[in-house]
């Protein structure tokens, strides 16, 4: 199970990466997006998978999962939410002021 | 109770004030209010003298750093008061005569910030005993110096010269910074003190040369020594008051106070030997030659000055010589050379300084200081010619004057150098006293000039911007106050011997028992002997040479500009700067992709390549979990969703397969046991989706990228490339046991946090800390988010945003 | 924004107080099951966003009169709030405590100090994620 989550995650990064490396903005955005999915997996993966039960003291019993890395996606999903939001309106913002979603127009805009 | 560290600390203190008081009292020249500083340090050390003189020093430690091993400790003894007394005594001088050569409307407050700044660093750098300290007071001179070089920031010549003086000494600073840690390596101390007591065993150490050699470099970088000397004179460009005292009371004997406090360490060795007592020899030879070819006083006096630093280094390597001898009636002998040395230093601070002063007066009086305009001052300005004179012919080391004194005794050590039976001086050792007569003939025919050039000989009005006067009493007062110094200095040496330079002494040589049998009697007349043979033929053939100047200064002229040191240093300074440029264009093309793409070939090619090369990859399949058919369908699922939106003909497809990416992983949450993040990651997916789809309508549909398809391939080779690593790397770190795992700590939170949800037991307890600035992250975007919106520049008022 | 949708309105009117509530357990239940501040917050934002989709702002204004800015700022207050609340007692910054109460009517019951640290983190979450979606939404 762990290899075959390890090779989606593989992929995921791979799409990541080409979109990341494209010249829209919108591309760029969603990039980062599936980055961030692929790395949440990868965190939960690398804790083992099916190794217990639900981490809930009162609801199951031990054996239980690694609690650690479920609480450092948690962390992780909601930061990645807000630089999503963050991003998505600067790349709005620098389109309505300069006129262009293309990263390589962007470059050297005399507009510092 | 006088404190050591209230003396380093006090400049700062006031310097922080000083442009606060400068508002409120605009009327009064702050530097009334700054000289008090000065004279309230030298005060307090004036009072620590006679102590001192008896054998006791003064050590506090404020513990700073200890697991480093470094403290603020600070230590004075004789040598550290024979600095600490130049700089709050001449300090205080400068000061006053600063006080007349500056007018208010000059922007004083960061002048005296600076020169307060400086006064603190200086102290600093005499009164540390833990290297790391000292080294930051070093540096910290240098930046001051620099400011106070380019206090007259409006004209070019003055930022070159702050840049150069700046570059050069702080190269050498950072050289020494290595040298102190090779030290440190060695003996396992910061601490000077401790360092000289157990360096003993360490001289054959692999790291003892260069450790000599790096703290070398740093030392004649600060005091000018030959071929790092050509950044004081262009320093020359600061204001008079600041070269009389950092360039030439203080800070340039900085390395001159390095080399004495290291003699105990690295003293007795050949290199130490001959690389001091030679590069001191080069440049008080150089120095004195070139002086005599300047037509502006001051840099005749800046390279008078890079001369006579060259004395006194050179002075101190001859001494180092008692070192190899240890202690006997004979190696007392050569420890006179380092006597001399600290002599020469105070002597030269006296004379130099006042001299700096009358170019100053002369300058600011008259409005130059180039000698093809000036002479005949003597009948307009009588004080000044008095003061001119006392100092040049005690720079020229003629009796009545303390540089007489100190003179006669170089001449001496370096007679007394050819006795030595060590690093084959029998042979060598001739060189000395003829480089030390040859130079000094050079020194008497440029303090001739000064004399002759400025005060005798015709008045030139006509090539005066300013009628011919005298300046006023206040200006006068320091150079005063140093010419009597001069003349009293002559008349009572052992008073300074047996107070100031015996405690000196001492710390040089602190083996060598008794300080009072390293201080001799000094005086004026001691028969006919070699010393005096030569100062007598310096006279004669000095005279000779300045009655011949015009017939043999074209010999200047045989020194091609294009071969100076100052050359070397512009050339490479522009080849520097121009190739930087280039290359930095090269990589830096302002295209985000090319950005990203450094990132991954870095990560590809460093993590990747470890792999590979160390072999370190071995995947254990064996604890994988089961795999289910559903399971299956959702990676198939997810695969397919991903591959697909680098196909996806509009953004709307692509980003709803981003939402099934999102949703198939809350689903893989939920078979993984994590409730809480399926339902976190269930409702963040709603709402990033919405978010995007808000944000669509601002901005325009995507277009076909027309990307060559030779960059798509590279982009696809890099993105493959990336997964793979990414695969390679969670794959090896998968089976990873050697450390233990936490996370049975955290299935204690119902006993430690008292909550049963232990992922919100570590969110909101184990862990709330990192909870708290995700928070504070999470508001910082969401403020970011509603100015880059709400708050943006109106039209029409667009410059508002510059 | 104005969407003239009856079917809309009338369902987002229930369900927009099932999910409230349906919030607000899982903000209180996340001590000892699934929920807690973060999703809690999040599904509190979602029920007022689908408001804001179903009616128009200034209705919703009206009937929910809240700078969703100060929101998020005094969550975050409130959060770090009870980190420097521990230095009062000379714990550490950010220890929690916990203890156990006989209440009249709830019967026995925990009472923690990482409640008010969660309810600190979901105003914030509240606050932040409207912030983001009104402010969105209001441009142009």
């Amino acid at each position: 199970m762990e290899t075959l989550i390890i090779l989606l995650i593989g992929i995921l990064v791979a799409v990541a990466t080409y979109l990341i490396l494209s010249r829209n903005i919108i591309r760029v955005i969603l990039g980062t997006a599936v980055l961030s999915h692929a790395v949440h997996l990868l965190i939960l993966t690398l804790g083992g998978l099916k190794t217990g039960n639900v981490p809930l003291l009162t609801e199951a019993d031990a054996p239980y999962t690694d609690a650690l890395p479920q609480a450092l996606i948690l962390t992780a999903i909601v930061i990645s939410f807000a630089v999503t939001a963050f991003i998505l309106v600067l790349a709005y913002r620098a389109y309505q002021d300069i006129g262009t979603d293309d990263l390589d127009a962007l470059r050297g805009t005399n507009d510092e | 109770m006088f404190s050591v560290t209230f003396a380093i600390i006090l400049p700062f203190i006031i310097a922080a004030l000083v442009p606060f008081i400068h508002r409120r009292f605009k009327f009064i020249h702050i530097g009334w209010l700054v000289m008090l500083v000065p004279i309230t340090l030298f005060v307090m050390l004036a009072r620590l003298i006679p102590s001192v003189a008896s054998g006791k020093t003064y050590i506090q430690t404020y513990s700073w750093i200890p697991t480093l091993n470094i403290n603020f400790t600070t230590y004075l003894d004789g040598l550290s008061m024979i600095l600490g007394l130049l700089i709050t005594g001449v300090g205080s001088l400068v000061i006053l005569y600063s006080i007349y050569y500056l007018s208010t409307k000059e922007s004083l407050q960061h002048f005296y910030c600076y020169l307060l700044l400086f006064m603190g660093a200086m102290l600093g750098v005499v009164f540390s005993d833990n290297l790391m300290v000292l080294y930051v007071f070093w540096e910290l001179t240098s930046v001051s110096s620099f400011l106070l070089i380019a206090f007259w920031n409006h004209r070019k010549a003055s930022r070159l010269g702050a840049q150069k003086a700046m570059l050069i000494t702080v190269s050498g600073g950072i050289a020494m910074l290595v040298g102190f840690i090779m030290l440190h390596t060695m003996t396992g101390s910061f601490s000077i003190r401790e360092i000289i007591t157990s360096i003993g065993d360490y001289t054959d150490h692999a790291l003892f040369v260069p450790a000599m050699i790096l703290v070398l470099l740093g030392a004649f970088t600060k005091s000018a020594q030959f071929p790092f000397h050509i950044w004081l004179p262009d320093a020359m460009e600061a204001p008079t008051p600041v070269s009389a005292y950092l360039h030439s009371a203080t800070m340039v004997k900085a390395g001159i106070y390095l080399v004495a406090r290291f003699t105990p360490v690295f003293g007795g060795d050949q290199i130490w030997f001959w690389t001091v007592s030679g590069v001191g020899m080069i440049t008080l030879f150089w120095g004195s030659f070139n002086a005599v070819r300047q037509t502006d006083l001051k840099a005749l006096l800046a390279y008078s000055t890079v001369s006579q630093l060259g004395l006194i280094m050179s002075l101190l390597g001859l001494g180092s010589i008692a070192l190899q001898y240890g202690y006997s009636a004979d190696s007392v002998l050569y420890t006179q050379a380092t006597f001399a040395a600290l002599f020469h230093l105070i002597n030269h601070s006296t004379f130099k300084g006042a001299l700096f002063m009358v170019v100053g007066i002369v300058d600011h009086e008259l409005g130059t200081r180039d000698i093809r305009r000036l002479g005949g001052l003597m009948t307009f300005m009588p004080i000044t010619f008095t003061v001119g004179v006392i100092g040049s012919l005690s720079m020229a080391g003629l009796p009545l004057f303390n540089g007489f004194l100190s003179k006669e005794m170089f001449f001496a050590a370096t007679v007394q150098i050819m006795n030595a039976d060590v690093f084959s001086l029998q042979s060598l050792g001739i060189i000395f006293p003829v480089i030390a007569w040859i130079a000094s003939v050079f020194t008497f025919v440029y303090c001739m000039i000064i004399i002759f050039k400025t005060f005798l000989g015709p008045v030139q009005p006509e090539k005066l911007d300013k009628p011919l006067h005298e300046a006023p009493m206040g200006m006068l007062i320091s150079p005063i106050i140093l010419s009597i110094l001069v003349v009293g200095i002559f008349f009572f040496p052992n008073l300074l011997g047996a107070y100031i330079l015996k405690p000196a002494m001492a710390s040089i040589y602190p083996m060598f028992g008794d300080p009072a049998n390293l201080t001799p009697s000094i005086h004026a007349w001691h028969g006919v002997k070699p010393e005096l043979l030569m100062t007598i033929g310096v006279v004669i053939v000095g005279t000779l040479l300045y009655r011949l100047l015009k017939k043999w200064k074209p010999v200047y002229g045989l020194l091609s500009s294009r071969y100076t040191f100052n050359a070397f240093y512009n050339n490479f300074l522009s080849f520097a700067a121009s190739k930087s440029t280039i290359v930095t264009n090269k990589y830096m093309t302002g295209l985000l992709r090319d950005y990203l793409v450094y990132i991954y070939l870095f990560f590809i090619l460093t993590v990747g390549g470890f792999f590979f090369y160390s072999g370190a990859f071995s995947p254990n399949f064996s604890t994988d979990a089961r795999i289910r058919v559903y399971e299956v369908i959702l990676v198939g699922v997810m695969a397919v969703a991903a591959v697909a939106m680098l196909f996806a003909k509009s953004r709307m497809t692509a980003t709803l397969l981003n939402g099934v990416l999102g949703y198939s992983i809350a689903i893989f949450f939920v078979i993984f046991r994590a409730p809480d993040l399926a339902l976190t990651q269930l409702v963040v997916e709603s709402i990033t989706t919405v978010l995007f789809l808000l944000a669509f309508s601002h901005l325009p549909d995507w277009k076909r990228e027309n990307i060559p398809s030779k960059t798509k391939i590279t982009n696809a080779v890099i993105s493959v490339g990336t997964g793979a690593v990414v695969v390679l790397v969670a794959l090896a770190v998968l089976n990873y046991d050697r450390f233990e795992s936490i996370s049975t700590f955290f299935e204690d939170a119902y006993e430690l946090a008292g909550g049963a949800n232990i992922v919100n037991a570590i969110l909101g307890d184990f862990r709330g800390f990192d909870t708290m600035l995700e928070v504070v992250v999470l508001f910082i975007a969401g403020l970011g988010v509603y100015t880059m919106i709400k708050l943006r520049a109106k039209k029409g008022d667009e410059n508002s945003e510059n | 924004m104005k969407i003239n949708d009856v079917i809309l309105r009338t369902v987002t009117k229930i369900v927009v107080f099932i999910i409230l509530t349906f919030g607000v357990y899982l903000f209180l239940s996340g001590h000892n099951t699934p929920g807690g501040g973060f999703i809690g917050g999040l599904v509190l934002a979602s029920a007022i966003v689908l408001l804001y989709l179903s009616h128009d702002i200034e209705t919703v204004q009206k009937s929910l009169p809240l700078d969703f800015k100060l929101v998020a700022a005094s969550g975050v207050l409130l959060a770090t709030g009870t980190g420097i609340g521990s230095l009062l007692f000379g714990a550490p910054f950010m220890s929690q405590t916990f203890a156990y109460f006989d209440l009249p009517v709830f019967g026995k019951t925990e009472l923690t100090t990482v409640t008010i640290f969660e309810a600190g983190v979901a105003l914030a979450v509240v606050g932040v994620v409207v912030t983001i979606i009104l402010s969105i939404s209001e441009d142009e």
